[in-house]
């Protein structure tokens, strides 16, 4: 029974560690080709990685990357394309950064009040391209490219200049972003919480108290899904609308639903920047939303598939850092591996489908030849 | 004679079962084979591997007396297969013409598609085996049997010699069946071979020229239609006799659970697709829809069950008006229906049997408690359904892509039966169920009714129409046009006034 158990976990984790050993020997060859020495890199990367301090960072980076994940992956469950995870959080972030330092509450309520602002906005904006959808017919993918559009040229634009700490541009010519958050409304660091492991963080780096929350987003989407009536609306009507119709789950209300729910998660996105730095700045993290997509794509929408999926990306992204500092590689090299791995990650998935499928027949096929009369 | 296709030790496993187990069939050129045998018998997945959609284990194929090793229907197709699938393969949004020309399109240069050439070769096509079909239509638009016809032109455009048709006449009624049959015939004469499957024994008796039975994988028997009767067919299949569906004494009270009145749905075009039905079914009742696909059924049950919204009038189930209510609220109100697609409104394909079981009633004990699901109460369910309806299955854990189409239907109405409704809309509720399943899937009906079901059946299968129901209402263009005692009309007479033929004199 348990070696039956661990072959089921083999085979269920056996198509992303084949998408990781496969984008490692590509990677190689493309170093070797670039003329570097890929074993250095690779140590390098590793070595890099086993310090406390980057896996701070690589935790941080993994926080919004997991979040936007998840708020990728509620769309595609239903079947929906949401690409304007980018608009959504960006939106989100300006919206709650000015409108949280406007207000004085004591702190929980403070965090709290600006996080609902957060996944409001980013919800009934995403909300209005579910809409659009349903009642109009325009497909949520041009929808959300172009509200995207609308916030990053736009809103965000406009917003930033009028929104600007002290009304006007800083006296050396560059933007300084919006009005800084009071102390109360900022989520305290968790430092604490890795320390009591291992021994005190130093270089000034602070694990983001967002991580709670992502960890969070992650179980209440995992128990939603999987364990509520609406869960099951939700992924039935993704699976086939004009059945789930019949069944009493309508179709329209659920592509709302969900787009909203998506933009709500996105809106949490741009916090972890938010709530560390306490204001929006004039160049704010940026593309975590498309990242996000192929984070779901490769954790295949599974609440604890994305988590790893974003510690891999996290990890990648600040590797690229140390390459450049040690010079053992060129920094792009990690795009290279990001996109090889979502790449055989897709692949490998299909092969260890076929192989579980046949493996299964087979060991029908022995139960029946030991029981002939089994076979109805 | 020679062989057109000669199948040698075919065997095809899947997780739990052996579908086809040292599968012998010898087909003659020019002749018209029915395959027949018990849902799950195997008869679909012989016929794929055939048309080269799924590998067999072991055995070999020969086509033309050449050994051939099928690895995709594009092969077979060229090798002169075509094949018509128990669950039609047609794109919505395409036209026909569209869809017939669907991965053969004529080019042009600069690869443009040549749509006047595939315009003229359907024509072609269609003229040749007088089967009738607007090149321009949207699937979408198009009754059962219309597409039914799509798909077979989509086959013969291909220049198809060998024909496999599933289960074609599963959703046609009789008339609509006649002139099937008068194509199939028409195509034989033309030299093509015809491999079908049909559960209807009396139809397999009338067309074939050789019937091969299988039974749990295996081949039972090749036999001529001279030389058996549906009796002997039934047994041969199943083991037991053929049964008659027969309603027993009335049930009916007076209690009314569904009244629909004066009931308008407005279609394409401005024109009532349902023009002022009224009706009423009793508790402990049966009323039986006939009438030929098309005439505003499909309308009328869609307005019923809540999908869509009519135009005028009102709709009652239990003393309520829920003219607008949710289909959500009508299905917990008690309201049970068993739709016509299973594929397209009856299922989810890629989720277990157990899933499966609950859809429809998910928000409803025991499958679920306030906001939470209930796993186990879904299980139970599911184990429930597939002990008492028979579904043929290694266990409820399996998708529900993985069980016959026969099996399928039995989990669909096995769901809706067990969910206890007080109203049951079923619509085709025996299709493609094998004669035995079908009379069990009739003793649930019955018993129920007993119980105080009230049941709106529709259904093309007329036997089943004059068996089962109490009164038995004709729909012709959105009308009711006659209301019947199935006990004094034959299934000849009910035809004539399905047409219209027998209203000018009724009427008048
Ligand atoms: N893709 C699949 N995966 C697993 N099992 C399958 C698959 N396709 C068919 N089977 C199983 O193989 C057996 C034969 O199925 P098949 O569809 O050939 O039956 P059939 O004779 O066509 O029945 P029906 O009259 O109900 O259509 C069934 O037990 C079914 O559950
Ligand atoms: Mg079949």
């Amino acid at each position: 029974m348990t070696g039956r158990l661990s072959h089921r976990l083999m085979l269920a984790s056996a198509a992303p560690v084949a998408a990781v050993v496969i984008a490692v020997v590509l990677s190689s060859i493309v170093l070797l080709i670039s003329g570097s020495n890929p074993l250095a890199a690779y140590a390098d990367m590793v070595q890099h990685a086993s310090k406390l301090e980057t896996q701070v960072d690589i935790l941080n980076r993994a926080t919004p990357l997991y979040l936007s994940g998840v708020a990728a992956a509620i769309g595609f469950r239903m079947n929906l394309f949401n690409i304007g995870v980018e608009g959504q959080y960006l939106l989100a972030f300006i919206v709650s950064a000015h409108l949280g330092a406007q207000v004085e509450l004591p702190a929980v309520f403070h965090i709290a009040f600006i996080l609902v602002v957060a996944m409001a906005v980013g919800g009934a904006f995403s909300g209005a391209a579910g809409v659009l959808k349903v009642t109009r017919g325009v497909n949520e993918v041009i929808s959300t490219i172009m509200l995207n559009a609308v916030v990053i040229s736009g809103l965000a634009a406009w917003w930033i200049v009028e929104w600007q700490a002290g009304g006007e541009i800083s006296a050396t010519g560059g933007r300084v972003g919006t009005e800084p958050i009071a102390e109360s409304g900022l989520l305290p660091n968790i430092n604490s919480w890795l320390e009591v492991f291992t021994r005190e963080i130093e270089l000034g780096k602070k694990l983001t108290g967002m991580l709670v929350v992502a960890v969070a987003v992650g179980v209440v989407y995992h128990v939603i899904l999987n364990r509520t009536v609406f869960g099951f609306d939700l992924r039935s009507s993704g699976a086939n609308p004009t059945a789930s119709h019949v069944g009493g789950v309508s179709p329209k209300r659920m592509v709302v639903i969900a787009m909203t729910l998506s933009g709500a998660v996105a809106g949490l996105v741009g916090m972890t920047e938010l709530m560390n730095t306490g204001y929006y700045p004039s160049n704010p993290i940026s593309l975590l939303g498309f990242t996000g997509i192929a984070v779901a794509l490769l954790g295949r929408n599974h609440p604890a598939g994305v988590a790893v999926a974003a510690l891999v990306f996290a990890f990648l992204d600040v590797s690229s850092g140390i390459l450049q500092i040690s010079g053992a590689a060129s920094r792009e090299i990690v795009e290279i591996m990001k996109g090889v791995i979502i790449l055989t990650a897709v692949i490998a998935y299909e092969v260890v489908r076929r192989i579980r499928e046949r493996e299964e027949a087979a060991a029908a096929a022995a139960a029946m030849a030991a029981s002939p009369a089994a076979a109805s | 004679m020679a062989l057109a296709i000669e199948l040698t030790g075919i065997t095809k496993r899947f997780p739990g079962v052996v579908a086809n187990d040292d599968i012998n069939l010898e087909v003659a050129e020019g002749e018209i084979h029915a395959i027949c045998g018990e849902n799950g018998a195997g008869k679909s997945t012989l016929m794929k591997i055939l048309y080269g959609m799924q590998p067999p284990d072991s055995g070999t194929i020969k086509i033309g007396g050449e050994v051939v090793e099928l690895h995709s229907p594009a092969q077979a197709i060229d090798l002169g297969i075509g094949m018509v699938h128990q669950h039609f393969m047609l794109a919505d949004q395409l036209t026909v013409l569209e869809n017939v020309i669907l991965g053969a399109e004529p080019m042009r240069s600069f690869g443009r598609i040549d749509f006047d050439a595939g315009r003229e070769h359907l024509d072609e096509v269609g003229q040749a085996y007088g089967l009738d079909i607007n090149a321009d239509d949207l699937v979408e638009t198009l009754e059962i049997g219309e597409r039914q016809r799509v798909e077979i032109i989509k086959v013969l455009y291909r220049g198809a010699k060998i024909l496999i048709l599933d289960e074609p006449t599963a959703v046609l009624v009789p008339q609509e069946v006649d002139e099937l049959f008068r194509n199939i015939r028409e195509l034989k004469a033309s030299g093509a071979t015809i491999l079908f499957i049909d559960h209807k024994l009396d139809e397999v008796l009338e067309i074939a020229d050789t019937i091969t039975v299988l039974r749990q994988g295996r081949t039972v028997g090749t036999v001529k239609p001279t030389d058996v009767t549906a009796h002997d067919l039934a047994e041969m299949m199943i083991g037991s006799e053929l049964p008659v569906p027969d309603a027993g004494a009335s049930t009916v009270t007076e209690e009314v659970a569904l009244a629909v009145d004066g009931l308008r749905v407005i279609g394409e075009g401005d024109r009532a697709v349902v023009d002022g039905v009224s009706l009423s079914v009793h508790r402990g009742e049966i009323v039986g829809i006939a009438g030929v696909e098309g005439n505003g059924q499909a309308e009328l049950v869609n307005a019923i069950i809540g999908l869509d919204d009519p135009d005028a009038g009102t709709i009652t189930l239990l003393g309520r008006e829920i003219t607008h209510f949710s289909v959500r609220s009508r299905r917990e109100m008690g309201l049970g229906y068993v739709p016509q697609d299973r594929h397209r409104d009856g299922l989810l394909l890629g989720f277990t049997l157990w899933e499966n079981s609950a859809l429809g009633h998910q928000t409803e004990a025991p499958y679920s408690r306030g906001p939470w699901l209930s796993r186990t109460g879904m299980r139970d369910r599911a184990s429930r359904i597939k002990a008492d309806f028979d579904v043929r299955t290694p266990n409820i854990e399996v998708s529900a892509h993985a069980l016959s189409g026969g099996n399928q239907q039995k989990l669909i109405v096995g769901r809706e039966m067990v969910a206890g409704p007080a109203v049951l809309i079923a619509n085709h509720p025996t299709r493609g169920i094998d004669v035995g399943a079908q009379a069990a899937v009739w003793d649930d009906i019955r018993e129920a009714r007993a119980q105080g079901l009230a049941t709106l059946l529709v259904s093309a299968d007329l036997e089943e129409l004059i068996g089962l129901s109490d009164t038995i209402v004709v729909m012709l263009r959105g009308r009711l046009v006659a209301s019947l005692d199935p006990n004094e009309i034959t299934p000849r007479d009910l035809g004539a006034y399905m047409t219209g033929a027998a209203l000018e004199t009724d009427v008048a």
